[in-house]
């Protein structure tokens, strides 16, 4: 299969607001696929979407050749999570969390011990095991989540906003890991407001703003937009495509404010 | 098969998590504690009837007063107190007056020649006097006095028929039987016979609706705030992204918060036992059915509102808009006959109604199964009619 999701004019509606505006885009199995937008754009929205957590308005998407509204027990069966918030328990151990969520993905108890212990070592969590969740900090939880969303050995690993609020050693260790995942064949969708981690892991970025997709290439290419600077970063680019007013969202309703000189340029990057 | 596991891992995982919360565990066991406590010694009965002041105005100077009075003051309801403390006082005026201060919890007013015109055979009214202001009191006042009056009177008249019959039988040295006396005082008397043995008292008739209150309270507001806080915590989306059923999550939350709420029961059923003397005159195993069937018909409301409610805060303020009203309309503390009609009504469309009635048949009377099937039929419809609404509303929300 060349591509893992394939998504063709997905919208998500939220009463009178259109949070996702008819999206469509593809990602190649293997690749290390960055989702940038600014606040409210709809990436998280998005991957709501992907993952079965949002029921879209219209349009559709498959992953792993199955679609995600009709098929979704099957989706299921392909996908890690590490989303936004901390999908833990602090009152449960990590042993014990990991054990609770693998057997709601229908995975023996030992089969859940032979495939954290994996993750686990890589990640340096072994001594912590037996450890209450809520005497951690936030890295060292934000790592058994990700082992926790890896207990399905998915074909699809959805990250969002994955080194928000962590150290440089816990974003480094994290970001050395989605490598090493990577390498193992798994695909990733990261979103992610870092542009560093979005320029050194993605192989393709897709900007979303305003729910549609603005962008979407490779990071060199997308760094050949902007002109005016001659070793442009991806902040640069993200700039110049989203432009620098900020957005305001509340109630489902996003209004631009406190614009500060020049607008956006949209451009319409759309790989089949 | 799966889904029963799937149920089961849910259902655990709440329990574990439970347990490990040491202020949630502590509350859990004083909550009912406090309520049994509260509800036992605070709601007054006959028997705790003690030492409450009453005003006698007595305006006779003769014997039959001071007998009447003696009768009144050395009465006890319990073993260690009298039922009354008595004040005395110059007028009747003056016994409106305490009660106004709430010197006094009611009076009696004996007239001038009370024991001179009941020597002539004339009638005389003696005067109860009652404190308006606290009817719970005054009408345990009012029947305490009224019985002893009646008792005493009745005494007199008995003496006076015997006194009447002896004088009018021609033998003389012939005496009347005192029964003859009594019989034409009082040709029907009344035999008082329980279906259980033994008096049942006020708290065997609330332990039943505390118990099944407590149940069904930890099951509503447990399920639409576990739920709720899965939602803001984000671990709902863990959840959620399993390839569980939908039915399988509601279940597993309802199946822990039903295992804590029957504990709780447990807890105020042995309160209950220990502290206040109630014990189950029917079968426990009823007790524990009709249990499971109440839950049953409140877990569909439970799932509502954790639908509805996307913070925890929100589902409970929700929950208390139901809460309060059953917690009175549906017979926990009074008899629902002895409200108005409407609210007879209103009381006759919450399971909670019939969850208590079904209990204290079983728990006071020793009812069998026969005699609930009625509550355990309109329990399990209501369960069965809330869940289908509920269910689908729920997996429509979580995946809007």
């Amino acid at each position: 299969m060349d591509n893992i999701i394939e998504v063709k004019n997905l919208t998500k509606k939220f009463g009178n607001f259109v949070a996702v505006d008819n999206v469509s885009f593809d990602l190649k199995n293997g690749e290390i696929f960055g989702f940038l937008g600014p606040n409210g754009a709809g990436k998280t929205t998005t991957i709501r979407m992907l993952t079965t957590l949002l029921r879209p308005t219209s349009g559709h998407a498959t992953l792993a050749g199955y679609d995600i509204v009709k098929q979704q027990e099957e989706v299921r069966k392909h996908i890690g999570l590490v989303a936004e918030k901390i999908i833990l328990y602090n009152q449960l151990t990590a042993i014990e969390n990991l054990e609770f969520f693998g057997q709601l993905q229908h995975i023996s108890k030992d089969e859940i011990k032979k495939r954290a212990e994996k993750w686990i070592n890589k990640l340096h969590m072994t001594e912590w095991l037996n450890t209450r969740i809520g005497a951690f900090s936030t890295g060292m939880k934000q790592r058994i989540n990700v082992v926790r969303a890896l207990l399905t050995e998915p074909d699809v690993l959805f990250l969002d906003e994955p080194t928000l609020g962590l150290d440089p050693q816990t974003t480094h260790m994290i970001r050395k890991f989605i490598r090493e995942l990577n390498n193992h064949g798994v695909t990733v969708l990261l979103t992610t407001h870092d542009m560093i981690e979005a320029e050194v892991l993605s192989d393709r970025v897709a900007i979303i703003d305003h729910g549609k997709i603005a962008a979407l290439d490779t990071v060199d290419n997308l760094k050949k937009i902007v002109s005016n600077k001659p070793q442009p970063t991806m902040e640069d680019v993200f700039l110049t495509i989203t432009g620098e007013e900020i957005r305001d969202i509340s109630n489902g309703r996003v209004s631009s404010s406190l614009g500060f000189g020049h607008g956006r340029r949209k451009i319409n990057n759309r790989v089949r | 098969m799966q889904t029963i596991r799937d149920i089961w891992h849910i259902a655990k995982k709440d329990l574990l998590e439970f347990t490990r919360d040491r202020l949630r565990l502590v509350t859990f066991f004083i909550m009912p504690i406090f309520m049994m406590i509260m509800t036992g010694f605070i709601f007054p009965n006959q028997n705790s009837l003690k030492d409450i002041s009453i005003g006698i105005v007595n305006q006779d100077s003769g014997e039959v007063s001071q007998k009447l009075i003696g009768a009144v003051s050395n009465l006890k309801l319990s073993e260690e107190n009298n039922a009354f403390k008595i004040k005395s006082y110059d007028g009747l005026e003056l016994i409106k007056n305490g009660i106004r201060k709430q010197e006094i919890s009611g009076g009696l007013f004996i007239p001038k020649d009370f024991s001179k015109k009941l020597a002539q055979d004339e009638q005389v009214e003696v005067t109860i006097v009652e404190d308006q202001s606290n009817p719970q009191i005054s009408q345990m006042v009012n029947q305490v006095l009224a019985k002893i009056i009646d008792g005493f009177s009745q005494q007199l008249g008995a003496q006076k028929i015997n006194n009447i019959i002896v004088a009018r039988i021609s033998t003389p040295g012939a005496q009347a039987k005192e029964s003859s006396a009594i019989s034409l005082m009082t040709p029907i008397k009344t035999k008082l016979e329980g279906i259980i043995p033994g008096n049942p008292n006020y708290f065997e008739f609330i332990a039943p609706g505390i118990m099944a209150m407590i149940v069904m309270m930890a099951v509503l507001t447990g399920l639409a705030g576990s739920i709720s806080r899965e939602k803001e915590q984000g671990t709902l989306d863990g959840i959620l992204i399993s390839p569980i059923n939908r039915l399988a999550i509601i279940l597993g939350k309802a199946l822990s918060q039903s295992v804590r709420g029957l504990i709780q029961g447990f807890v105020v059923l042995l309160l209950a036992f220990l502290l206040f003397g109630v014990t189950v005159h029917g079968s426990l195993l009823l007790v524990v059915l009709l249990l499971f069937l109440g839950i049953f018909s409140f877990v569909g409301l439970g799932i509502l509102v954790s639908a509805i409610a996307t913070e925890q805060e929100t589902a409970s303020q929700l929950l208390m808009m139901f809460q309060f009203p059953m917690l009175f309309l549906s017979g926990v503390f009074f008899p629902i006959m002895m409200m108005p009609n409407i609210m007879q009504k209103i009381a006759h469309i919450i399971p909670l109604t019939y969850a208590i009635s079904a209990l204290r048949k079983v728990m006071v009377l020793g009812a069998g199964f026969g005699t609930v099937r009625t509550e355990i039929f309109i329990l399990f419809i209501f369960g069965v009619v809330t869940l289908s609404i509920s269910v689908p509303i729920f997996k429509r929300v979580i995946t809007k």
